[in-house]
């Protein structure tokens, strides 16, 4: 059997450099959408102080790209490193939305971001434009690739398990592109980024306008901030809501977690909106419901059930002793002895044979697995509810406060009022950590919701690391920790340096500490 | 959609492109990675090297990138066997790789002597050891290393980061730093003037008889020492991916068996060496034309490799029946065919704007430029 500290070893480690990695995409995504619209007024105006915006908050963009480059090789090398496992059941999928993501979006925008910073006298303003674009293009395009493989991970279509060679394989393209919950995930996570970057200018922008400082380089940026954010802030809850429908479609085992519904109710069920998780009674005490909500906002019909977790339980245990019949007949598949009727009883159960494989954490020859071993493998079908109950209710609290936030910014903004407000400016910048603190519990929600399996329903996380010893991956976490921990406080310590100093970063005479006139 | 066997050998070569392409378009930043104690000796002088590869390196590095990310996708067997076996030379590759990105971009944003010269520390690094593991990876590869696979194709490694440091493989690791080495001066001739650019004409001819001498030992060595592997009988080359059921023998030469029976493959070590000596003869007359002769020279010594071992890919020194090839090794004929489809949509693409983008940043860099621009420039 695999160890099990083995299989957490590896987990926290891919969770730790993940979730390192998802602190700069974000920005990358947001501020490469903001780029673009600032360039695009500078070109549209020709006016300078545009082409100023562009390149300071383009240095800040590079501060943080940098580190999105780093922590982004890590991302591909690990899944051979450490879940080779995983690399060989299903390489034959999930490779292709990675590879292509290395074709279509990784080189443009590597290849484009040394002419955005470089090419400034070297390329008409059009043509730098273009070259922006493609750069934030080229981000765009990488998330939306990276999520069609997650997407996969959370909703296998397009695929089916091959017994001779012993993986999953793609059966069609389209569908798999296609996936809806891909789609959604990436429009939903591609809000969330640009969100991200919004915040970040509007904060920064914030703090100038407190310290009285490049008053018409601040105020500029925050409405272009305030504006784009205003819309994406919108468009990342409403997103997150259809993500939350599929969910409920496809991952039921999430979805109970998510809202703590233990019991199956009666539809419409209610919607638990606090209460104290008890994940080994398996209740919710003190609870604040509110009747009918979640069988409203889950399945979007009064009728629709959202299945509890003692039933799902229940349902997988049966799941599991249906996978064993196909996980029996393995063999015989693999080496073409299997007879007409075998093949037959093979496909017939062959959709949960992930099932089975869920036994191989408590015995290496599940077939003979003790009742006792089905009760437990079906109890770990369901991820624990306290952790997701609560990072879940965070992130929605988070996205609510940021649509609030970057509504009154623009409205205000537009009145001219936003300037004489120094709470709401100290607020803003307050508010800088709180997408990105959104967006990591976003992760969590999604990837931790998804245990115990790695593809749903397909391959328990703990099949899929590498036949590694626990002390190699003790070694190399720790390494990864110590050495990303520095790089971020390296990091941390330039994008303070180089926001506060602001505009002046760029040499150009025109701001504050550089002696020159006060705006542009 | 082509059949099986014509898929898989197209995925053969593309991946070798794909390879090939790193070591031709991040090899030379490797280089200048490497060179950057020896070439430059102030401040601005590393700064010259520095921004020569600055507004590049990162489109570059992608070769790489893609190059895992296909033999993910192509080859899922090799990808698990062979990054979680190597788990500790590739985590080493992978944290010198870090400090490119920051290295390049963080280095000259402050103005402080020891944070420079830590940067500058940095840089050697990222681009030294991913030259030198890279090498002693491929010279590993070329003896076969110790792993095997149960019955559900998950891979086992007996081994560790100290087995791999033998001496054939460090002499290939060796030529691994001095021809990327030669590709960096190269580079750097093309891109520098004055005194940097002496002292890379000195480097380049120095890291051109290296390469030519060490290449020269690597294959004699494998003609005399190093046992090749060798298929028994025939295989189907249409059958679903397995690695079982063949059986492969050990004999000493046995890599040279492909360039007996096809003397065209003699080309690729050939280029290495024409290569190399082409740079020596080019020098600071023409130093576009003796770039592009270090770039036939460093995809000559790579290509020999690859052809050598074909249809191998991963051989097995434990278990030599379970090796990986090409043949067997490989995703189904469907992502073979799609990806392939990618590939030729998007390559081509790749190559017109990296060339643009190139053409675009052409000319020296000085260290007046450097100077003038102190703010703008890395």
């Amino acid at each position: 059997m695999i160890p099990d500290t083995l299989v957490d070893i590896s987990r926290l480690q891919f969770a730790f450099t993940a979730l390192v990695h998802f602190l700069f995409v974000p920005l990358t995504l947001g501020l490469s959408l903001l780029l673009v619209v600032m360039e695009s007024l500078y070109v549209k105006t020709g006016r300078q102080i545009y082409k100023d915006m562009t390149r300071f908050w383009g240095k800040l963009f590079a501060i943080n790209f940098a580190m999105g480059v780093v922590t982004g090789l890590t991302m591909e090398f690990q899944f051979g490193t450490n879940w080779a496992y995983y690399s060989h059941y299903v390489g034959d999928i999930f490779g292709v939305p990675l590879a292509i993501e290395g074709m279509m979006a990784f080189f443009l925008e590597s290849t484009f971001i040394g002419l955005f910073f470089f090419g400034w006298d070297r390329l008409s303003r059009r043509k730098h434009l273009m070259v922006t674009v493609l750069v934030a293009l080229g981000s765009n395009l990488s998330a939306l690739w990276i999520l069609i493989a997650n997407g996969w991970m959370q909703h296998p279509v397009a695929s089916f398990f091959n017994p001779e060679t012993m993986r999953m394989e793609l059966s069609a393209f389209w569908p798999l592109i296609l996936n809806h919950v891909a789609q959604i995930k990436f429009l939903h996570t591609l809000s969330a980024g640009y969100l991200t970057g919004a915040v970040f200018v509007l904060g920064i922008s914030s703090w100038y306008l407190l310290k009285g400082r490049d008053i018409e380089f601040a105020r500029r940026s925050f409405v272009v901030a305030a504006a784009c954010g205003t819309v994406v802030a919108l468009g990342t809850v409403m997103l997150g809501d259809e993500s939350g429908y599929y969910v409920a479609e496809h991952q039921p085992s999430k979805m109970a977690a998510i809202e703590a519904e233990w019991h199956t109710e009666k539809a419409p069920a209610a919607f638990t909106l606090v209460g104290m998780i008890d994940d080994e009674k398996k209740q919710t005490d003190y609870a604040i419901k509110i009747p009918y909500a979640l069988g409203l906002i889950a399945t979007r019909s009064t009728d629709g059930v959202v299945p509890g977790v003692h039933n799902l339980v229940a349902e997988n245990a049966q799941r599991i002793r249906d996978g064993l019949i196909a996980y029996a007949l393995l063999p015989a598949m693999r080496d073409r002895t299997a007879t007409d009727i075998e093949r037959a009883r093979f496909e017939a159960h062959v959709d949960n044979l992930g099932y089975a494989l869920l036994l191989k954490k408590y015995t290496d020859d599940p077939q003979h697995a003790s009742d006792s071993m089905i009760a437990h493998a079906a109890e770990d079908t369901v991820p624990k509810v306290a952790p997701l109950f609560w990072t879940f209710r965070v992130m929605v609290l988070i996205g609510f406060l940021l649509v609030l936030l970057l509504m009154y910014a623009l409205v205000t903004a537009r009145r001219g009022s936003a300037w004489n407000k120094r709470w709401f400016l100290r607020l803003a910048v307050w508010a800088i950590p709180l997408p990105f603190i959104g967006v990591e519990l976003g992760w969590f929600v999604a990837e931790y919701g998804r245990q115990p399996w790695a593809i749903y329903e397909v391959l328990p996380t703990g099949l899929a690391v590498s036949s590694l010893h626990v002390g190699d991956v003790q070694a190399s976490l720790t390494a990864f920790v110590l050495m990303y921990a520095a790089l971020f406080a390296v990091e941390l310590f330039l994008m303070f340096k180089y926001a506060r100093l602001g505009p002046s970063a760029l040499h150009t005479g025109r701001y504050h500490f550089e002696g020159g006139r006060r705006d542009a | 959609m082509p059949d099986y066997e014509t898929l898989r050998l197209i995925w053969w070569i593309l991946i070798a492109v794909l390879l090939v392409g790193y070591a031709v378009m991040d090899g030379f930043d490797l280089g200048v990675g490497t060179l950057l104690p020896f070439v430059a000796r102030t401040d601005a002088e590393r700064r010259v090297l520095i921004n020569a590869i600055g507004p590049t390196w990162d489109g570059n590095q992608v070769w790489l990138i893609l190059g895992a990310g296909a033999v993910f996708a192509a080859w899922p067997a090799v990808y698990a066997a062979a990054f979680s076996g190597m788990y500790a030379a590739l985590l080493l590759v992978l944290f010198a790789l870090f400090l490119r990105p920051v290295g390049f971009d963080y280095r000259s944003k402050i103005d402080h002597p020891l944070w420079r010269r830590i940067w500058d520390y940095a840089l050697f690094l990222g681009g030294i050891v991913p030259a030198l593991v890279m090498g002693i990876a491929f010279g590993n590869f070329l003896q076969g290393v110790p792993f095997h696979f149960d019955e559900t194709l998950r891979s086992f490694y007996e081994g560790g980061l100290m087995d791999l440091l033998n001496p054939f493989a460090l002499l290939a690791g060796l030529v691994s730093v001095a021809m990327l080495s030669m590709h960096g001066a190269n580079f750097l001739l093309v891109k520098t003037e004055g005194v940097v650019q002496q002292r890379a004409l000195r480097a380049s001819r120095i890291s051109a008889v290296l390469t030519i001498v060490l290449f020269v030992c690597a294959g004699a060595w494998i003609i005399n020492g190093i046992e090749g592997f060798r298929l028994l009988g025939s295989i189907d080359m249409q059958a679903a991916s397995s690695p079982f059921g063949k059986t492969v023998v050990r004999e000493v030469g046995g890599w040279m068996h492909n360039f007996y029976e096809h003397p065209w493959m003699w080309a690729a070590p050939a280029a290495g060496i024409g290569g190399s000596l082409l740079v020596l003869l080019f020098g600071m007359r023409r130093p576009g034309m003796s770039w592009i002769a270090s770039a036939f020279a460093v995809a000559g010594i790579a290509t020999t490799a690859g052809l050598a071992m074909f249809p191998f890919v991963l051989p097995s020194s434990t278990h030599p029946s379970q090796s990986l090839l090409m043949w067997d090794a490989t995703s189904s004929p469907l992502t073979l065919w799609l990806m392939l489809l990618a590939a030729i949509i998007f390559i081509p693409l790749i190559l017109m704007y990296t060339a643009w983008v190139f053409r675009v940043l052409r000319g020296k860099v000085t260290v007046e430029q450097i100077q003038q621009n102190d703010h703008a420039v890395y």
